[in-house]
């Protein structure tokens, strides 16, 4: 249960076929893809494309009905979320979902809840550091922090948990381009640290300069992947993408 | 024998479903439990004993103290309710200042009438001529117990359905926030909504005491939890899945009592809870029966 | 000495009853601190009274023992209730606990072994004010113990959001079930203590009323912490003492009292002094 990782370990997140279905309609088809230890995966495509889906199927919120999830060599599809989380799988929100009640030291303790030990004063401020808000108090409610330091906040309390994988689901919505263009060198110091991330955003500059490698999901189905420059240029995906923001892939 | 039965069944489910219909329609409006509906069932009682006792006839007695009740669950929800709503204090605060307010109105009851069991003494209920219609009897009393309930219910589902009243206290119960929006005056609807609903618990209140011709500070316990299994079979919010609730919990209690089995009666309503809620915790019907009733 | 001689004379009954129902408080703000309105509380109350005094008096089992036995199988009873309801929250868990209270007072009162609805009488009055308190004692060191744990960290992350607490890696499940059975533990130690101070029980001692008041005691007090818990059951036992003086007001005034705490400090009492955010141990 290291939180480093083996560097000989080239296979962390294998998702093999994997089918999500809601009330009868095919949320995700036959998904393949790997997420790899110091990279950065983009997973991109329109709105309802089944992003966040991937994202609830893998930390176990929504059932599979079809496919496998392996994690370093074991399934962990059909495991409860809090036992996959326990797995090293740790993942942001679309709508930030803080304890908002909790100050920033609580949110803090929250993510490293499922490691043995507790967190020191040393410890607190290199989680603050890696997710970008070095310095913020620590007995500042989580919820009167400013929108973008609670976007960082849930960064931060999801590495405290030391993850192998971490999901960050939208995470530079609602910031503005100067916290956005900050938080490239924040997801990039994390990969760095031998952490494999999986990054759903939609603003094709940040995937651009964040991620190693792109998904493109289209109708709940994988129709492109590749380096960023490649699936900027595919047909397929301009094509999915038109009249939603074609403009910024080119 | 079993006819019989079952008409006993038919007249305790109507005044169970009156009383089972004011707590669904708070719950379906507000999401909240008001447990404050036992004690204006209690206080209707004694509203209907006071005038009677002042030589009102019966029937405008009923209809006074409804009334009364009504009025009494406008200002519930003023007390109680209203300001705890315009900070989103959720389920339990309200929970607990309806229980407050049961108490300040037990109390007043308490200090009005004192602890003595009541019985109307004009309108000849103890002599109420029976009536013999093949296998089954039951009194004149009864009968119009009966009549004036389901005559309630017609009119309470004629409101919901065909008034402009009707259909914004089901845009409320659907969304507060969308029905606000489309210009529904959310108070003013909430006002109603209590008026309506703890008019029918008090209906129920007055109805069961001239059933028994008894009135006592404690009437209400028992029905108090009684309505909430019968909501919770109906589905909680549900006004035609309170009345089939009640029917049902009416007649497996009759039944329990002709098979000997009248001390276990509350256990079985309870049970029958207990199971829907760990089975079907949206009871037969669910909420969303009220949006379309 | 003399004068505290003289007080505790006179109020004795009232002093036991503070700490019994200090502990009854406390056991329903185990399941409120995670933030599930289970109010099974007299349940178990009531199984953990029946247990302690028909151990006491038919089988002549020594006090503690008897407490003992009856605090775990409250507590069994708590965890056995936690599978039923696993999927219930809010109202509708609110709703199914109350009627599992319910049926366990109906069987108290038609059972022979619990000697129906008069209950059972002429139980040895031996829980004395020092085993009242002791017990208190013990409750609130466990307590304490338990507030240093990770343990409590997940109680407080299941109240504040349970989606996320899944997903920083708490079994919720077991959260839920862990408090049930806790609460079950001490609301079972009240009732065995309640039994052997008050000489007598009947199931009405187990009914929704009681269940109403613990839960008022809790709010009033705050539901966050099990400071409020104490407090706004201590507060609440002596309240009709202090307003005796109102006679035949006193009921009302417990009432409008009750609505003027809710409605001007929502959180509780113990919130007009703890504002800012929840701290927990990092």
């Amino acid at each position: 249960m290291a939180a480093r990782t083996d560097p000989g370990a080239r296979l962390m997140l294998v998702l093999d076929g994997v089918g999500v279905r809601y009330g009868g309609v095919d949320a995700l088809r036959g998904v393949t893809l790997t997420l790899s230890p110091g990279r950065v995966l983009g997973l991109i495509g329109p709105n309802g494309a089944g992003k966040t889906t991937l994202v609830n199927a893998t930390t176990g919120l929504a059932p599979l009905a079809s496919g496998s999830i392996v994690l370093d060599g074991t399934r962990i599809d059909g495991l409860p979320p809090h036992r996959i989380a326990r797995a090293g799988i740790a993942r942001t929100y679309q709508n930030i979902r803080l304890f908002g009640a909790l100050d920033v030291r609580g949110n803090l303790a929250a993510g490293h809840f499922a490691r043995p030990d507790r967190l020191d004063a040393t410890a607190l401020e290199r989680l603050l550091e890696r997710a970008g808000i070095a310095g913020t108090p620590l007995d500042v409610q989580a919820n009167s922090l400013p929108y973008g330091d609670q976007r960082r906040l849930e960064i931060g309390r999801a590495l405290a948990a030391e993850p192998r994988v971490l999901m960050l689901d939208e995470p530079a919505a609602g910031l503005n381009p100067a916290e956005t263009a900050r938080l490239v060198e924040t997801i990039r110091g994390i990969a760095e640290s031998g952490v494999a991330l999986l990054l759903i955003e939609h603003d094709m500059a940040l995937v651009r300069a964040a991620c190693d490698d792109v998904v493109v999901l289209n109708f709940g189905e994988v129709i492109a992947r590749g380096t960023p420059s490649e699936v900027g240029r595919d047909p397929v995906v301009v094509e999915a993408y038109l009249g939603t923001g074609a403009e910024s892939l080119a | 024998m079993f006819a019989q039965q079952l008409v006993n069944g038919l007249f305790l489910g109507a005044v169970y479903a009156l009383f089972a219909i004011g707590y669904t329609l708070v719950f379906g409006v507000l999401d909240i439990l008001n447990l404050a509906h036992a004690a204006i069932f209690t206080a209707a009682a004694f509203v209907a004993f006071s005038l009677a006792a002042a030589g009102v006839p019966l029937p405008i007695a009923f209809v006074a103290a409804t009334i009364v009740a009504g009025i009494l669950g406008i200002l519930l929800d003023r007390v109680a309710f209203a300001p705890l709503r315009r900070r989103n204090a959720g389920t339990l605060v309200p929970l607990i200042s309806s229980i407050g307010v049961a108490i300040i109105i037990g109390a007043a009851l308490r200090g009005i009438y004192g602890v003595d069991e009541r019985h109307f003494t004009t309108g000849g209920l103890d002599t109420a001529p029976a009536i013999h219609a093949g296998p089954v009897t039951f009194t004149t009393v009864e009968l119009s117990i009966f009549v004036a309930a389901i005559a309630l219910m017609i009119g309470l589902s004629w409101v919901l359905r065909s008034t402009t009243l009707g259909r914004r206290i089901r845009a409320v119960a659907d969304d507060r926030v969308a029905a606000a929006l489309l210009g529904v005056n959310l108070e003013r609807t909430i006002a109603a909504t209590f008026f309506i609903a703890s008019g029918l618990g008090g209906a129920a209140g007055v109805l069961t005491a001239l059933r028994y011709n008894s009135i006592t500070i404690d009437m209400g316990g028992p029905i108090e939890l009684k309505g909430l299994a019968i909501i919770i079979l109906g589905g909680m919010g549900s006004v035609t899945g309170a009345v089939i609730g009640a029917f049902v919990i009416g007649g497996v209690e009759t039944l329990a009592t002709a098979v000997g089995l009248s001390e276990w009666r509350d256990a079985i309503t309870f049970g029958v809870m207990f199971l829907i809620l760990v089975l079907r915790p949206t009871g037969l019907f669910g909420k969303r029966a009220l949006r379309q009733a | 000495m003399s004068f505290l001689a003289e007080f505790y004379a006179r109020h004795s009954q009232l002093i036991d009853q503070i700490g019994i129902n200090a502990i009854l408080a406390l056991s329903l703000s185990v399941s409120l601190q995670a933030g599930q309105l289970a109010l099974a509380q007299v349940a178990f109350m009531g199984i953990a009274a029946y247990v302690s005094t028909i151990l006491a008096m038919q089988y002549h089992v020594p006090l503690v023992l008897t407490i003992v036995v009856a605090v775990l199988v409250a507590s069994a009873a708590g965890a056995l209730l936690a599978f039923p309801v696993r999927r219930l929250r809010g109202v509708f868990l609110a709703i199914a606990t109350i009627g599992f209270g319910e049926i366990v007072r109906v069987l108290a009162n038609n059972l022979p072994v619990t000697g129906g609805a008069e209950g059972i009488t002429g139980i040895p009055n031996d829980a004395t004010t020092p085993v009242i308190y002791a017990s208190l004692a013990i409750v609130v060191a466990a307590l304490f113990f338990l507030s240093r744990t990770k343990f409590a960290l997940a109680v407080t992350l299941v109240r504040e959001d349970e989606y996320a607490a899944r997903g920083v890696g708490v079994d919720v499940g077991t959260v839920r079930l862990l408090t049930l059975a806790l609460g079950g533990a001490i609301a079972g130690l009240a009732g065995a203590l309640h039994a052997h101070s008050a000489n007598y029980i009947t199931p009405t001692d187990f009914g929704f009323a009681t269940m109403e008041q613990v839960l008022v005691w809790c709010v009033i007090g705050g539901v966050t912490s099990p400071v409020g818990a104490v407090l706004g059951s201590t507060l609440l036992s002596i309240l009709p003492e202090v307003i005796r003086f109102l006679a035949d007001y006193r009921e009302i005034t417990n009432g409008i009292i009750l609505l003027l705490v809710i409605l001007f400090a929502p959180g509780g009492l113990s919130s007009l002094w703890r504002r800012g955010p929840i701290r927990v141990r990092a």
